[in-house]
């Protein structure tokens, strides 16, 4: 293909994204309106199973499916990049070199907020059907603040603090456990998964149904996930060494 | 608030072109991370806490993280394949 046809295809199909594109933005509500259907139709569903997070409602209960979908996009792709970052033939571990040339306040800032995000991350996952939050933030911030020990420049205690095997199955079992409530969902009410637990009281931890579990699933998932694969990118990174200096490709 | 929103709207535009425009990777990553955090703000402003927090964690933390560590295990690779196997492993740590 010559430049001359690259250039005129990308043009035709450059036109036309930028038309439709136009034609979207004119027929879209205008910015910072008051009239909204979406909203009105699920905010009534949320509060109608006790759900004070409406955005929660939305994710685990209102459109699980979706959801699910994309935790399962999650989990595949984690797979897949440790399939790709495992230590090749000709690869081998060796000994973490110590550095220790970080700054006293960079190290002290990283163990002290290493617990805070800790609390913070666990609290976003456990009341993410009542405050802003939720399992896939809570897992996020968890997996983060682990590796500010990475920051800290102790990459030994990271290792020790985070076995991958466990991590592993961490990311497995959410999985698991999301499927399973949709099975029973599927089971006890006859569609996937349907909201069967008791909704419980309005803006209590205890509220909202198969909500909370489902944000648990998923901030195992994600916590298990990212640190499986932050942890392959390090591994690849610091403890592998290939045997010979060169010339295998 | 539309004062707030103009101003947060227009860093995002500013840390976008900053981030095309950036020429290393590397320093792409920390312009990203920039870039990430007026997205942070303006999901704030528009009242979106949610959005917020996952762009925290993922636009401003994980995504970044990630692009440094997959440069330097290519740059890793690279030098390893050329040969030039002399020192300075642990040279630029971020």
């Amino acid at each position: 293909m010559t430049r001359r046809t690259r250039l005129t295809i990308f043009l035709v199909g450059a036109g036309c994204v930028a038309a439709m594109f136009v034609l979207a933005v004119l027929g879209m509500p205008e910015f910072g309106g008051s009239h909204h259907v979406y909203r009105d139709l699920a905010v009534h569903a949320a509060v109608l199973h006790r759900t004070a997070n409406v955005v929660s409602s939305v994710n685990f209960d209102q459109r699980a499916v979706d959801t699910f979908g994309e935790e399962t996009i999650l989990i595949t792709s984690v797979v897949a990049a440790a399939v790709l970052l495992r230590p090749a033939e000709g690869e081998t571990e060796r000994r973490i070199p110590r550095t220790g040339r970080n700054l006293a306040g960079t190290r002290l800032l990283g163990y002290v907020l290493v617990p805070v995000t800790a609390i913070v991350g666990l609290d976003l996952v456990i009341h993410g059907h009542v405050t802003p939050g939720g399992g896939f933030q809570g897992g996020i911030v968890l997996a983060t603040g682990l590796h500010l020990l990475y920051v800290t420049g102790s990459y030994p205690a990271l290792d020790r603090l985070r076995p991958i095997s466990a991590f592993d199955v961490t990311d497995a079992l959410g999985a698991a456990t999301f499927g399973a409530v949709g099975l029973a969902g599927l089971g006890f009410a006859g569609s996937f998964l349907t909201n069967i637990m008791p909704w419980g009281t309005f803006g209590q931890l205890f509220s909202a149904g198969t909500v909370p579990v489902l944000n648990v699933a998923v901030g195992l998932e994600v916590f298990g996930g990212m640190v499986v694969l932050l942890a392959k990118f390090l591994q690849q990174d610091i403890t592998v060494a290939s045997k010979g200096e060169d010339g295998e490709a | 608030m539309t004062a707030l929103i103009v101003l947060v709207l227009t860093l995002v535009a500013v840390a976008g072109t900053a981030t095309v425009m950036a020429d290393a990777p590397e320093r792409q990553a920390v312009t990203l991370s920039v870039f990430g955090l007026a997205l942070v703000m303006v999901f704030m402003v528009l009242q979106a806490p949610d959005v917020a927090l996952s762009e925290l964690g993922v636009g401003t933390a994980i995504v970044p993280l990630m692009v440094m560590l997959a440069i330097r295990t290519m740059r890793k690779d690279r030098r390893e394949r050329s040969g030039s196997g002399d020192g300075d492993d642990r040279g630029d740590d971020s």
